[in-house]
């Protein structure tokens, strides 16, 4: 039987090692940071439609990842969504006339927010809206417009064939 | 016929008895008030016996799982061209599932069946009944500080085996297959959540623990006091302990879906 004193001693060990893993967890694997990390502002910006936007969706602009995703709510009167955007980095320094809007990464993948920086020279603060917003592409409706042109332009090749066809009588 | 009807009832009434008794075990030790200045050694020494003693089995499986998993998922992945996402299938499979449920298991046959054997015969030495002669509680000397033991040890080794796992993963997907450790990481850390993933596992360990230790306490606290009672008893903690976490793990899976 070990004594007390050593059994204690290696229980003490198991705790660190078991302390070690959590915080490894976390960090590493987890890459939890807002425990630390409060720099950094919140904006907000409406969208008429946000698709499958999810909460900690990437914000990015110029293509690098400045942000994410904190809130996503309906607006009770004006039924627009309004989403909550997290700014981490502190530098990124976006016009207050900058742009918002939903894409896809790639043809299956997330959708994140895009920022298109504009040329103002006052930046954008804690608690402001980007005014200028576009709502996320939903295939389905594009589709939809897609077959419905095709439909038109079918219609109008075969008026104007006809019209063709009756100036063409005359002669 | 009528005989058939009353073994039946017999075999209901003792199946529920045997819950009522597990019932009243757990809550006598969870509603006693702890007396920290003798019980503290006490919990030490069976944080030693339960938890210490099952680190080496827990590193080993830990380590095998997570090399297996980034191996067959590898070869799988490789396939679609989304090699990449190995981080995030193995950390994914790891904390939300097999760390706690591996765990629980191994910690089931490694700690339960001991637990469930020692109380067995100690029960079939009579040492329990001359505790109780000597005016010492066995719930709050014996019972109490295995119960407690259980449910602490059972989250330190789960946080353990994920780690090592995952780099067991690391191991095999960076240092052998040939990935890029840095998108390895960084999807791993885009797609794993703080609260959903890990803080969900920790408390599926801790509910597992506490399981795991009641069956092998009641077990061996109810086993008959003879060799073959204390075989069955313990036979008895490990299937039944390993059916409850794969039960449980469903249920409480269910209950914390909503967050993915």
């Amino acid at each position: 039987m070990l004594s007390q004193r050593t059994i204690e001693t290696v229980v003490g060990c198991f705790l660190l090692i078991a302390i070690a893993a959590f915080i490894i967890l976390a960090f590493k694997v987890s890459g939890l940071t807002s425990f630390f990390k409060a720099d950094g502002y919140s904006i907000t910006a409406d969208f008429d439609d946000i698709g499958q936007l999810k909460i900690r969706a990437p914000v990015k602009m110029g293509g690098v990842s400045i942000g994410e995703v904190s809130q996503i709510i309906l607006d009770p009167k004006t039924y627009r969504a309004e989403v909550t955007l997290r700014i981490n980095a502190v530098d990124a320094n976006i016009p207050d006339d900058s742009s918002a809007s939903i894409l896809t990464a790639g043809l299956l993948g997330d959708n994140y927010i895009a920022i298109t920086p504009m040329y103002s020279q006052t930046y954008l603060k804690q608690g402001s809206q980007i005014t200028e917003t576009h709502s996320a592409m939903i295939l389905e409706k594009l589709i939809g417009q897609f077959l419905f042109k095709i439909g038109n332009m079918g219609n109008e090749q075969s008026n104007q064939s006809n019209q063709s066809n009756e100036e063409a009588k005359p002669q | 016929m009528i005989d058939a009807v009353t073994n039946l009832g017999r075999y209901f009434i003792e199946v529920l008895r045997q819950y009522g008794k597990a019932g009243i075990l757990l809550f006598r030790v969870i509603l006693t008030a702890p007396n920290f200045r003798k019980g503290f050694p006490l919990l030490i020494q069976q944080i030693y016996a339960e938890g210490v003693l099952s680190f080496i089995i827990i590193v080993m499986s830990g380590l095998f799982i997570g090399m297996v998993v980034a191996l067959q998922g590898y070869h799988t992945l490789v396939k679609f061209g989304a090699s990449a996402e190995l981080g995030p299938l193995v950390a994914l499979s790891v904390v939300r599932e097999l760390g706690p449920v591996v765990t629980a298991i191994l910690f089931a046959g490694r700690a339960g069946s001991a637990l469930t054997a020692e109380i067995g015969l100690m029960k079939a030495t009579e040492q329990l009944s001359s505790m109780e002669m000597m005016a010492v509680d066995p719930l709050k000397r014996i019972i109490s500080p295995r119960l407690w033991a259980g449910f602490i040890s059972m989250p330190l080794l789960t946080l353990i085996f994920d780690t090592v796992a995952i780099y067991g993963a690391y191991l095999v997907g960076v240092k052998w297959l040939g990935l890029d450790a840095g998108a390895f990481w960084s999807n791993m850390q885009s797609s794993v959540d703080f609260n959903a993933d890990i803080l969900n596992g920790i408390y599926k360990s801790i509910v597992f623990g506490l399981v795991v230790a009641w069956i092998a306490l009641h077990q061996g606290y109810d086993a008959e006091p003879t060799s073959a009672g204390i075989a069955l008893a313990t036979t008895r903690t490990v299937v039944y302990s390993s059916l409850a976490v794969l039960g449980l793990d469903f249920v409480l899976t269910a209950m914390m879906i909503g967050g993915w």
